[in-house]
């Protein structure tokens, strides 16, 4: 039974008891003590009567002394009842005032109130351990997209914080340590729709044992990780967490990958961001020698991909011993005019300001600015509420924590394909990522494209791959027609197609389909919907292929097979 | 020794002996039955009740259950006495009477289970 009914059963024992026993004392002394009828004899109540008199004395009603006028003996007698009854009213009705108000009974109700949405819910589902800046971040964009979540957090004030959120869909909030597996559980785990887990919290330990609790009890889930050091990352990988995001290697990562190909990292950048935002500018990092401050483990990252693309380059620390970096640094903070002149800030070409203060990142960039203004600034911001100072002061490029996290993730959940095209792309030459940006643009204008996925199977294009058991042979081309106007090519570019194992980046317009394939694509909103029309609909995609427009229903085709 | 034990276990056995007292006499004679210890029964029985909420347990599970069939005979009993008595122009008809008592009797049935379970836990308890 629920838990609830139990804890209001067992705080109420006492009032009740004393209840019953009030009302029993008053009822008894009703029926032994004599009175006198109308005509003066001697008369005892009845116990019918005597329930029914203490029924309304004790809850105030009054309707007054029946069915005889009360002898005085009666009314002392009711006097003292009155007392009894109403004081132990007053102290049930408090006891059940407070045990509602207790903080015990609130959070089995929350909780149990929690249990419930989750047992509701029928959609697939993603499970969210961290509600920070990461995690608030990438709730948005999923909820943007449709996608479903479920949010555990240790911080009340932050599932609070949740519920005022405006968001499309209902999120189920609990505020309980991940780390514990029947928090997990409670957030369903189990459930049938539950399709992964992404743990965000800032503890790499916590994530450790998120991810191998769901890892455990789920093997088949999907579990997307943060971690902060190589030695959780290994960990993690090492019993089959799908994806784990070490948000200071992807910034250097990032960093390395717009100075050695600008195109590459544009493309990236675009096939990641928020769909229907402008699109980022193109970023050109100019080679030569650099500056970095903070050798944390965002300085590390960056200082190792730095070095992998053969720039050279000046690290400032305050605490060389501390951070490993004797012998080969700066000393100082980098915050001050003199150290970034030992650093060589004259003829250096770029600068970045990584430690963990974001006012002493802005500091060192702002310094660096006036000694030298041609400097290519990069600052790592800590804190998303700081967005404001760090686009005023107009850097080249910031890292931010929080939403470069998010951004994976949110490629990796809603289209597992643009990953795995992200990775192919790194292998390609810039020149190549240069032409399909410039194809992107021709096709999407200036806003990011939408990104999308569809699957040639009975679900999701259930007229295509009827046509493809046929005798029909369908090209990719075709299906980017617009189905209204066959001879109108849509708004967007096939990025790669799956099949099996196998995948084709960019496909040609005349490649051949075959039912199961999985198609990656891109273009403008809207574009989605009108190709899904075509997988769906045997009539349009008839359309498509003939340039026929067949009636529908039984009684039209038979008008049109007659030639009428 | 445990006081709630106590309590519990001499609220449950009340209830069963005034339930026997009232019972005990001739079906259809009124002035076998009290009608205080009819009120008593159901007052102790109520009590009893309320002393069982909250118990998780299976055991706890079917002693509320117990409880409640006996207070729901008791209550019924009561019910038939004083409409009889009160609506009714008959009064207490040896009919009447003879329904009450074996609506009590019922409840005495509910009560002896009751204790039967008390024991039986107790005695487990023991070994």
């Amino acid at each position: 039974m629920d838990p609830i009914v139990f804890l209001v059963l067992r705080r109420m024992r006492a009032p009740l008891v004393a209840l019953i026993v009030a009302y029993a004392i008053s009822i008894l002394g009703l029926v032994l003590i004599p009175g006198r009828d109308a005509q003066g004899a001697e008369w005892h109540m009845d116990f019918f009567h005597a329930f029914y008199f203490v029924s309304y004395m004790a809850t105030t009603i009054g309707f007054g002394e029946l069915p005889y006028e009360f002898t005085p003996a009666q009314r002392l007698w009711t006097v003292f009842s009155i007392y009894l009854t109403v004081i132990t009213w007053l102290y049930a009705i408090g006891k059940i005032l407070t045990t509602v108000q207790d903080i015990t009974f609130r959070q089995v109700v929350t909780k149990r109130n929690f249990s419930r949405a989750v047992k509701r819910i029928n959609d697939p589902y993603f499970i969210i351990a961290g509600y920070g800046d990461t995690g608030r971040m990438l709730l948005r964009s999923m909820d943007r997209r449709g996608l479903h979540s479920v949010v555990i957090d240790l911080d009340q004030q932050r599932i609070n914080e949740l519920k005022l959120q405006t968001l499309g869909g209902y999120v189920p909030g609990l505020c309980a340590d991940a780390s514990v597996p029947a928090a997990l559980l409670e957030a369903g785990l189990k459930h049938d729709c539950c399709r992964g887990v992404v743990a965000l919290t800032n503890d790499d330990q916590v994530n450790l044992e998120i991810a191998i609790t769901s890892k455990l009890l789920s093997p088949d889930l999907l579990v997307i990780c943060r971690a902060e050091s190589h030695a959780a990352e290994a960990n993690m990988a090492s019993f089959g967490t799908e994806y784990i995001i070490n948000p200071f290697d992807s910034f250097g990562e990032r960093l390395a990958l717009a100075l050695h190909s600008p195109g590459t990292h544009l493309l990236d950048e675009w096939l990641t961001g928020i769909p229907n935002s402008p699109l980022p500018m193109p970023l050109y990092p100019p080679h030569g020698a650099w500056i970095l401050c903070g050798y944390g483990r965002f300085g590390k990252a960056v200082l190792s991909s730095l070095e992998g693309e053969g720039v050279e380059s000046v690290v400032i620390e305050a605490d060389p011993e501390g951070t490993g970096c004797t012998g080969f640094c700066v000393v100082g903070r980098g915050t001050e005019a003199e150290t970034l002149e030992v650093a060589g800030i004259e003829q250096a070409v770029g600068i970045v300001a990584g430690t963990d203060d974001d006012a002493n990142n802005l500091s060192i960039v702002m310094t660096a600015r006036e000694i030298n203004p041609h400097l290519f600034r990069v600052a790592r911001q800590n804190r998303q509420d700081n967005d404001a100072i760090f686009e005023a002061a107009r850097l080249d490029l910031v890292m931010e924590r929080s939403e470069i996290i998010a951004r994976k993730i949110l490629a990796t959940l809603t289209t597992p394909l643009l990953t795995e095209f992200l990775r192919e792309t790194r292998s390609r030459s810039n020149d190549w990522a240069n032409e399909l940006v410039s194809r992107i643009s021709a096709v999407t204008g200036d806003l990011v494209p939408e990104i999308w996925t569809i699957t040639l199977d009975r679900e999701q294009a259930p007229a295509v791959s009827e046509a493809l058991t046929g005798a029909d042979s369908i090209r990719l081309g075709l299906l980017l027609h617009d189905p209204g106007d066959r001879a109108e090519e849509l708004p967007c570019i096939p990025l790669m197609l799956a099949r099996g194992s196998a995948t084709f980046v960019t496909p040609k317009p005349d490649f051949v389909l075959r039912s199961g394939d999985q198609i990656l694509l891109c273009g403008r909103s809207g574009t989605a919907r009108r190709i899904a029309w075509a997988l769906s609909n045997p009539t349009t995609l008839r359309y498509l292929l003939t340039g026929e427009e067949r009636p529908e229903g039984w009684f039209w085709r038979r008008l049109a097979d007659r030639g009428l | 020794m445990n006081l709630e034990k106590v309590v519990f276990g001499f609220f449950i056995v009340l209830a069963l002996t005034l339930n026997f007292g009232f019972f005990v006499g001739e079906i259809d004679n009124p002035h076998h039955h009290n009608v205080y210890e009819l009120f008593a029964a159901i007052v102790v029985n109520l009590i009893a009740t309320v002393l069982k909420f909250g118990d998780r347990t299976q055991m706890g599970a079917v002693l509320l259950a117990t409880s409640l069939v006996a207070d729901l005979q008791l209550l019924a009993a009561a019910v038939i006495w004083g409409f009889a008595w009160q609506v009714t122009d008959a009064g207490i008809s040896p009919g009447t009477m003879s329904s009450i008592v074996s609506l009590a009797g019922g409840a005495m049935l509910a009560n002896v289970t009751s204790v039967t379970l008390l024991i039986a836990e107790t005695v487990n308890l023991r070994r």
